[in-house]
């Protein structure tokens, strides 16, 4: 690998493949990350996007799949596996949810199945992918989505929405009451109670996505030391070799865990937003 | 890794998806999850009653069973009566059939006795007759003397 030093690598692997409006060449794929950095707001991570509509997309074609085909005589293989994951879905939602789930179901399975895939993508080799692109001219190339904070906090501002949506669905106007007059129950207290439960409101998505972001990004900066490893003479090899397989098994616990969490917290924040204070 | 687009774009996505899930993926799968949730309590429920059945229908069996044997028994026990009825009638019909014989064979041996008697009379009043033509050594004339044979052969 042409790298002159370990932090080149190991900055060359954090950085996204970028598209976006340079404010002196326009719109263009960024070439270093500095570039990337002057687009500011006005680019968007293409490989991010694209791996994680990509698998998004994967998972919805292999249920869709199941769901057309699906019988109540005897399921096949992939059909139980699909319905495997589909009660155990419905079960955790209706332990945490109590009364009609509606579209909760589908949207913790949305959330459990993508954030598992794209953290999957961790256990991919770190050098595989970006490096059979780079063959092809493709600069930078980053396979897993959820080590992307704009990726996380994006599914974490939707369940933001949902919270509100579901806040004032259940609620109404007493979901505006409930953000002024709680905990203190005088108007007075208006403006701390707004800032209180607004705090309050909008740590938790935060925290949801910063925590997912926060495992899976660690997670890969370790892959990628492991990786340098291989590089510091063959001596090495079999340390690193052990030390990938090591990390590699425990990070198959770690995505599927934060992939859970995720979900999880995601059906109890909808719940508490049907609860009253 | 700046603070980008990607943000917007990954809020739709997930939007788009949950969507998507929402309308064509969940709903087939669970329908027929619960098909097959109702399918099988159906079926026990169809093995339930089948046990129930089959124990009812073992009940009806064992008591037809032993209706069948209580027939039969009875009509045993009839034919047995029957037979031996028919055994003492025909005991009485053979003893009233040998009494008839009997006393018919006792009347025809009684008839052929008299007439035995009758011809030994007659030959009887003959010798008789001849005995006493040789005692007296005279002729007796039968005429004369006839009423008083026949009484004496009467006698005999």
């Amino acid at each position: 690998m042409a790298y002159e030093n370990p932090s080149e690598y190991i900055n060359h692997h954090l950085t996204n493949l970028t598209y976006g409006r340079h404010p002196d060449l326009g719109w263009k794929l960024a070439e270093s990350g500095s570039e990337a950095a002057e687009m500011g707001f006005m680019s968007i991570h293409v490989d991010s996007m694209m791996w994680s509509i990509g698998l998004g997309a994967l998972f919805l074609f292999l249920f869709w799949r199941a769901g057309r085909k699906a019988t109540s005589d005897q399921p096949g293989g992939f059909q139980n596996a699909i319905e495997m994951i589909l009660e155990f879905i419905d079960d955790t939602v209706k332990q945490v949810f109590h009364g009609k789930t509606g579209p909760l179901g589908p949207i913790a399975l949305t959330i459990f199945m993508w954030v598992l895939l794209m953290n999957s993508m961790k256990l991919v080799p770190v050098d595989l992918v970006p490096f059979t692109l780079e063959q092809f001219g493709v600069g930078y190339q980053k396979i897993a989505p959820t080590t992307n904070p704009n990726v996380t906090l994006g599914m974490a501002t939707f369940v933001l929405m949902m919270v509100v949506y579901y806040s004032f669905k259940v609620k109404g106007f007493g979901f505006i009451k409930e953000l002024c007059f709680t905990p203190f129950n005088h108007w007075l207290f208006i403006p701390v109670n707004l800032f209180m439960e607004l705090v309050g409101l909008l740590s938790k998505p935060l925290s949801l996505g910063l925590r997912l972001f926060g495992n899976m990004y660690a997670g890969e900066m370790i892959f990628i030391l492991i990786a340098l490893m291989f590089s510091a003479g063959f001596l090495l090899w079999p340390l690193a070799g052990g030390l990938q397989f090591i990390w590699a098994v425990f990070h198959i616990l770690v995505v599927s865990l934060q992939a859970f969490i995720f979900m999880v917290l995601t059906v109890v924040y909808i719940a508490m937003a049907h609860e009253d204070h | 890794m700046n603070f980008n687009l990607t943000f917007i774009g990954q809020i739709i996505t997930f939007g788009v998806f949950v969507w998507f899930c929402a309308r064509f993926v969940w709903p087939p799968l669970m329908q027929a999850m619960q098909e097959r949730q109702k399918k099988i309590a159906d079926g026990l429920n169809a093995a339930d009653r089948a046990a129930k059945d089959l124990e009812l229908a073992q009940d009806n069996a064992a008591e037809k069973l032993r209706e069948a044997k209580e027939q039969a028994a009875s009509i045993v026990e009839q034919a047995n009566r029957r037979a031996s009825k028919i055994v003492e009638e025909a005991k009485a019909d053979a003893r009233a059939e040998g009494d008839r014989l009997r006393k018919a064979t006792q009347e025809e041996i009684e008839h052929e006795r008299n007439q035995a008697r009758e011809a030994l009379r007659a030959q009887v009043a003959v010798l008789a007759l001849a005995g006493a033509e040789k005692v007296v050594d005279a002729s007796v004339d039968e005429k004369v003397h006839n009423e008083m044979l026949q009484k004496l052969a009467s006698e005999l």
